[in-house]
């Protein structure tokens, strides 16, 4: 079905929080440089699933996971993976902006420099890259010393996007990004996932169907665990092939 | 009136009484030791050693004693407190194993004084060798403070988001890092205040070091970590039950009470208003 490059391959995916099973047999195939939209009713796996790809479950006690997650052909799921060097490779972005109470900088610059960056001018460099790309450097560039917890909401969430860049991910997560903001924040954000196609496999969670359709190329239907549908975004939303998919995209659940 | 009415009229006035019967007796202790005790605060009462078998002079090297026991006890439980606290905290599942972890730690705190007086007496003093000292007066004072500042500890880092430390292992950060660079700056000020508070009941403590530190009096001042020291409380113990001179020594009774008062009392009020003002700063 999928006739891109793909970045990465879900075999066969179970997924259990202690007895409850949370995915149930999930096969996807996720195409590189493209957006993949995660969407579903609450409680669907879709969350669940994008914490599968940078093994951000791992730090939950009592899960388990059965079948295989491939990026760029890799079993990140294998015993020989170093989830440090995983999760340098995959940004996350989180439903809550999150950034650390610290200045603006150290913010940007804390996933290099916990990766042994310590050279100033190629810190600064990256920080302001990564605050350009996150179209956050025109608001801060005067005082970057300045708390994180000053800025607004939605800079917050593009600071959190900076700070996710600097390392130099190839896959972003995006677990509701704008499901706390303003339009014009959410516009924003918007702005910036169809920019970041050129760069990044993005996967992103969403509750908002308008946003799925407005930003992603691909569009996952998560339902109880199960993968119903996944397609290019155009034919999910106008000719579903499966009824669960019409019934939530017209609204009549979820 | 409805009954409703009255009973709620009869409970507040009962909870009102109690508050009140609390602040009388704290406020009538404090009177009590000012209007005795203050005719004799001076600055040569803090800075003098007592003279004359102790009928005159002042309190200087119960004074300084007290603070380096104070001081010692902080250097051993700050960091032993905090690092159990991150273990607890950070490294361990929470299960079975833990939960009978913390019940030690919690009867630890209930252990009444004197024991730990005889712990150390037995332990440090005699065993290691260390002999009537600073070192066991301090490492006594150390454990009996250990579970007020575990607690703390546990409770301040517990109180950072576990959305920082999501965003921080998704950015490739080892559990050590994240706790390093990310929990313990914001747990920090948790973790200080409310150990300060635990030095504070430290300070203050008699039976710990009667054994353990505390010598009934020291011309000079210490000149190592193996000397004893003379202390506050006991100094004042000492005064009270044992010297010749009671009548005498009464007004110096008084003041050491009360210098002994007002340096808790201080070390408390710096740790409450230091946390109201890192509160006010807190922004998540």
């Amino acid at each position: 079905m999928v006739k891109e490059d793909l970045k990465i391959i879900v075999e066969d995916l179970d997924f259990f929080y202690g007895g409850l099973k949370a995915l149930d047999g999930v096969n996807i195939q996720i195409p590189e440089r493209k957006v993949t939209a995660l969407i579903g009713p609450s409680g669907c796996g879709k969350s669940t699933f994008l914490r599968v790809l940078n093994r951000m479950n791992d730090l939950i006690p009592g899960t388990r996971l059965e079948g295989k997650v491939l990026i760029d052909g890799h079993d990140i799921y294998a015993d020989n993976i170093d989830v440090v060097e995983l999760r340098k490779k995959i940004g996350m972005v989180f439903q809550k902006s999150n950034p650390f109470p610290k200045s603006i900088f150290d913010n940007v610059a804390y996933g290099l420099r916990i990766h042994g960056s310590k050279d100033r001018v190629i810190l600064a460099e990256i920080v302001e890259e990564s605050l350009k790309r996150a179209a956050l450097w025109d608001e801060v560039k005067d005082d970057l010393k300045r708390s994180a917890m000053e800025l607004s909401g939605g800079q917050q969430q593009r600071l959190c996007i900076a700070r996710a860049l600097a390392t130099g991910p190839e896959i972003l997560l995006m677990d509701e990004p704008a499901s706390a903001l303003d339009p014009i924040s959410t516009a924003k954000i918007e702005e910036l996932i169809r920019e970041f196609k050129e760069h990044y496999t993005i996967v992103i969670v969403t509750h908002n169907m308008q946003q799925a359709a407005r930003v992603s190329d691909y569009t996952a239907l998560f339902y109880l665990g199960k993968l119903i549908e996944f397609n290019v975004t155009e034919e999910v939303f106008t000719r579903p092939s499966e009824k669960q998919t019409e019934d939530y995209i017209t609204g009549r659940f979820g | 009136m409805k009954r409703g009415r009255i009973q709620e009229l009869i409970a507040f006035w009962c909870l009102r009484m109690a508050i009140v019967i609390i602040l009388a007796a704290l406020g009538s202790i404090i009177w009590f030791l000012g209007k005795n005790g203050l005719s004799i605060l001076s600055w040569e009462f803090l800075t003098e050693p007592p003279r004359e078998g102790m009928t005159e002079g002042g309190i200087f090297p119960a004074l300084v004693g007290t603070c380096y026991l104070v001081f010692g006890a902080i250097i051993w439980a700050l960091p032993l407190g905090v690092l159990a606290a991150i273990y607890l905290t950070e490294y361990t599942r929470q299960g079975k194993v833990i939960r009978v972890i913390r019940l030690g730690i919690n009867n630890l705190a209930g252990v009444p004084s004197v024991v730990f007086g005889l712990f150390g007496l037995t332990f440090f003093v005699i065993y290691l060798g260390f002999g009537v000292s600073i070192l066991s007066g301090s490492l006594t004072l150390a454990f009996m403070i250990l579970p007020t500042i575990i607690r703390a500890s546990e409770e301040a880092i517990l109180a950072v988001p576990q959305t920082f430390r999501e965003a921080s292992f998704a950015l490739g950060a080892t559990r050590w890092q994240t706790i390093y660079k990310v929990v313990l700056p914001q747990a920090l000020p948790g973790v200080l205040t409310g150990s300060i508070l635990g030095i504070g009941r430290a300070a203050g403590e008699t039976a710990p070091i009667i054994f353990t530190a505390a010598t009934f009096y020291t011309p000079h001042l210490p000149r190592s970590i193996f000397d004893p020291v003379m202390a506050l409380p006991f100094h004042l113990y000492v005064l009270a039950t044992e010297g010749t001179h009671l009548e005498k020594t009464l007004p110096i009774q008084y003041g050491t009470a009360l210098v002994l008062l007002g340096l808790v009392l201080g070390i408390n009020l710096v740790a409450i208003v230091w946390r109201a003002r890192l509160r006010r700063k807190k922004k998540w």
